[in-house]
């Protein structure tokens, strides 16, 4: 009986001890909590306008629909009249307005579809709303980069620094450290020249993005839970009385 | 057999006259008694026991969540990344169905790996039932390729790096190999002609052979009789009615109880489904988010995690460690012919031992991580003859069976564990010695099995 | 086994009550599978409400688009056309269109809106054929004294200038008017007839 319990322990605790090993991100850089709250409609809507202004020009969403909005409190006027820029329909998916030739010849290749980076870009290190929310807080300026830009997270990205009039532009600033038998080197981020946001207002607007796109990733996870609810509910309900039936019918058997 | 009057159904209500009806034509009620009504089985049947019902119940649910995700999904290289998408935002309750597709191909490895695990505990494989764990393991074959089959399917990074790798793996075999992954492939590389065939053998090909092979497996275990956790045999001590004293009717008693083992199931499983689906990436893979890219490989891809144990003895298998396996075959050899009574047994045990070793050198260290692998499944087929104990259940077997098991199975997890992970020399290391654990505990099974002191197993049931 | 008697009715009861709610739960887990065929999202989209520009569509003429992949015509009709809507009243089977289907805004005289603009869903209500045009008022080989309309060339169906079916022909009912609105003078909605913006 013993061994049953030690082997459920086991089997049920493995994701979390698994996970537990291997902290860092692939680049080696550790990644701060991104603070996701599907339930907040107004960052989701604010996430929402940051996506389309400054992400869908050169990626594309391309499974997910722009009607999906009217989840987040939005009507499909108000979605029609401040979310899409040219003849495409409401009920249309969010493909990219860059021609993938262009794309080619600008970045050296089309820019990966975002529907569902939040939740392709989780590892042991954290989840994908982690990764994005420190790889957008992370870039720096690099003059030996085609495009001007490095990033800590996502070391020689082919993406520039979208957002880099708002956050200001960072430099890096390593620092040669003595750790156990060796010296590590540690990198630092400065502020070079600040952007037309504060560090605080620029983390919130990479927040919001950052929820946003954990919505756009599985834009049915809080249905999920909330049906989740009821269907364990039920269940409660149904081992109780199957319960009963069993231990009544095995009155039989001594 | 004649036909000869029967009689009328009672005690079904209102649809007593149906039911004669039918059973004028067909041996319903036959069937009833034979397999439900009067199917007497041993009353001490524990936790360890529910895991067959939950068996055929998981293949009820991926059988109709997959009728109806197939109704929606698009089985070519072009469409079928978009149409999970489709299935999982434009579908009503798509979602729904493919988590409870996804969750239950994890759910299924693990209830047949617990059921098997029982098996090993109670000696269910010995006679007079060695072809129900026969069946059983061409069901585990089957559902492993089923699987392997399926995870295609979505057509993500570590569906068509997971395939290429395995496929790969043919490419290795000696003389056939590379005709042989081009068949399967049907392209020279994994590509839409491999996904509409994966297609056909998951949707159609395999499913309709597990339910034939899932019905063989219960006919056959109900010709016999089950076994029990005590391992003895109930048919023993019959009453004057004919049936065994430690045995009750399977229906009521263990429809009634197999129920609760369903709602717990069913409660575990609803967890899984409705609040983390991904399970930390082991039953959806991260990188599986992202389209297929023949061009880009993953920086790290493993199998799904019920193939891991698997995986690791295929990497085990270096060059280096070649030397480690003819050592090791060269003393099972020693112990064979040290062992053998007859002239015959000596030199066949020469003689294997010296052509294995010959072939370990000849023959390159990959295609034999390949034969390793699948030996891994393999061997467990020749339990039956194996296992050379007094007894069936671990209850009456010795510290020597008993720790030989229980560090099988931890074994196997560690294993599973490292396959999981990639390659380290540390690694590396411990799953060659893992990997001659896990064969150790099948080629040494006939030695210590009969060595093993046993305590006498009871005449009756204990509860 | 025990020699007690077992207790009969709270057995039944427990059966009963195991019984019921299962099926319930079944049930409710039915709900998602058979969900699940209805359109979805896409089917929705792409079944979404088409604007028609009427400014370039001249009097007499018709021109076809297409709603929930099927054909709706747009009928530009003169005054002329909609006298002849009126001398077919006795040669059509409904002429009141009891019997079809069309918004209660289309169920009067020129089963239309606006008389000037006829909306049709362009599929015989017999078995499926698109039916041709045949709007001129001519001798016909399938009517002698042919007041316009249209012909399905399929099993003979004729329909007049306001959709309504000829007695005595293979088709049922009058041709289906889809739900429209008008945006404005010179736009037309066709699949959404819903009040407000």
């Amino acid at each position: 009986m013993k061994i049953k319990a030690i082997l459920l322990a086991a089997l049920f605790s493995a994701p979390l001890f698994v996970s537990g090993l291997a902290a860092a991100a692939e680049s080696g850089v550790a990644l701060d909590r991104a603070p996701i709250d599907t339930h907040d409609v107004a960052s989701l809507q604010r996430g929402a306008r940051t996506f389309v202004n400054y992400c869908l020009n050169c990626h594309s969403a391309n499974y997910m629909r722009y009607n999906r909005l009217q989840e987040l409190g939005l009507t499909e006027t108000q979605i029609r009249d401040n979310l899409i820029f040219d003849d495409r329909k409401v009920g249309d998916l969010m493909k990219v307005a860059l021609d993938p030739k262009d794309a080619k010849q600008f970045f050296g290749g089309t820019p990966p579809d975002l529907t569902l980076i939040a939740r392709s870009r989780a590892s042991h290190a954290g989840t994908g709303s982690d990764w994005l929310y420190t790889y957008l807080r992370t870039f720096y300026r690099d003059p030996s980069r085609p495009t001007g830009w490095n990033n800590l997270v996502y070391p020689n990205v082919g993406m520039p620094h979208v957002l880099w009039e708002l956050q200001g532009i960072q430099v890096l600033k390593d620092k040669k450290v003595q750790a156990a038998g060796y010296v590590k080197t540690e990198h630092e981020l400065a502020v070079g020249q600040p952007g037309t946001m504060s560090q605080v207002e620029y983390d919130r607007m990479v927040a919001d993005l950052v929820n946003y796109m954990t919505y756009m990733s599985e834009p049915v996870r809080n249905t999920r839970t909330s049906v989740g609810m009821i269907v364990l509910l039920v269940l409660s309900l149904l081992f109780v009385l199957v319960y009963l039936l069993k231990k009544e019918f095995w009155k039989d058997v001594h | 057999m004649a036909a000869k009057q029967k009689e009328p159904v009672t005690g079904a209500g209102p649809f007593n006259g149906v039911l004669t009806w039918v059973d004028a034509r067909f041996p319903l009620m036959s069937l009833w008694r034979e397999h439900l009504a009067e199917y007497y089985a041993p009353k001490n049947f524990n936790f360890w026991y529910f895991f067959g019902s939950l068996a055929l119940v998981v293949l009820v649910i991926q059988i109709l969540t997959g009728i109806f995700l197939v109704m929606h999904y698009k089985p070519s290289a072009a469409d079928a990344f978009a149409s999970v998408e489709y299935i999982m935002r434009d579908v009503p309750w798509g979602w729904f169905i493919r988590y409870m597709h996804s969750t239950g191909a994890s759910a299924f490895f693990i209830v047949v790996y617990l059921h098997m695990l029982r098996g090993l505990m109670y000696g269910s494989y010995r006679a007079p039932r060695e072809l129900i764990w026969i069946f059983g393991m061409v069901i585990y074959l089957m559902l492993m390729a089923e699987a392997f089959f399926g995870y295609l399917l979505p057509w993500g990074q570590m569906s068509f790096w997971g395939a290429q790798v395995i496929v790969n793996l043919f490419d290795a075999l000696p003389v056939i190999g590379p005709d042989l992954s081009l068949w399967i492939r049907g392209d020279y590389v994994v590509s839409d002609a491999t996904l509409n065939r994966f297609f056909a053998f998951h949707v159609i090909a395999i499913p309709l052979a597990l339910v034939g092979l899932v019905a063989a497996h219960i006919m056959a275990l109900h010709e016999v009789g089950s076994n029990n956790p005590d391992g003895v045999d109930i048919k023993k001590n019959l009453d004057a009615n004919g049936h065994p004293v430690d045995g009750i009717p399977f229906h009521p008693y263990y429809t009634v109880k197999d129920m609760v083992g369903l709602v717990v199931f069913l409660a575990v499983f609803s967890l899984i489904v409705f609040f983390m689906p991904e399970f930390g990436g082991y039953f959806l893979e991260y990188n599986n988010f992202i389209p297929a890219d023949p061009l880009k490989t993953p920086s790290h891809i493993a199998p799904v995690w019920y193939f891991t144990p698997y995986y690791s003895i295929l990497r085990a298998t270096t060059e280096q460690f070649m030397y480690v396996l003819a050592l090791a075959v060269i003393a099972m050899g020693v112990l064979v012919w040290k062992t053998s009574t007859t002239a015959r047994a000596k030199l066949a045990a020469l003689v294997i031992t010296a052509g294995l070793v010959g072939a370990f050198f000849v023959i390159d260290a990959k295609v034999w991580g390949v034969a390793f692998m699948g030996g891994a499944v393999i061997v467990f087929f020749f339990l039956p003859w194996l296992d050379r104990g007094a007894v069936r259940s671990i209850r009456y077997r010795g510290t020597l069976y008993k720790t030989a098991l229980w560090t099988f199975v931890v074994n196997f997890l560690v294993l599973g564990y490292f396959g999981t992970q990639p390659v380290t020399n540390y690694g590396t290391a411990i799953s060659q010695f893992c990997t001659l654990v896990y064969f150790a505990f099948f080629a040494l099974m006939p030695w210590y099995t009969r060595m093993d002191k046993t305590k006498p197993e009871p005449a009756r049931v204990t509860m | 086994m025990s020699e007690q008697r077992p207790d009969e009715a709270k057995r039944r009861f427990l059966v009963t009550a195991t019984g019921v709610a299962g099926g319930v739960a079944a049930g409710a887990v039915a709900v998602p599978f058979v969900s699940s065929m209805l359109p979805s999202e896409r089917a929705k989209a792409a079944g979404a409400p088409v604007e028609v520009d009427l400014s370039t569509l001249e009097p007499g003429q018709k021109i076809t688009v297409e709603w929930r992949g099927k054909p709706v015509w747009v009928v530009r009709r003169t005054p002329e056309m909609l006298e002849r809507v009126k001398a077919a009243d006795d040669l059509v089977a409904d002429p009141g269109s009891k019997r079809s289907l069309q918004p209660q805004y289309a169920q009067n005289e020129f089963r239309s809106a606006k008389p000037e603009y006829l909306v049709l869903v362009g599929i015989c209500t017999h078995l499926g054929c698109s039916p041709v045009d045949r709007l001129a008022a001519q001798s016909e080989s399938f009517a002698a004294d042919w007041k316009g309309g249209f012909y399905c060339p399929c099993h003979g169906s004729l329909f007049d200038l306001a959709g309504r079916v000829y007695k005595n022909k293979p088709a049922p009912d009058n041709l289906v008017v889809p739900p429209y609105k008008f945006l404005s003078d010179t736009k037309l909605l066709i699949g959404d007839d819903s009040k407000g913006a």
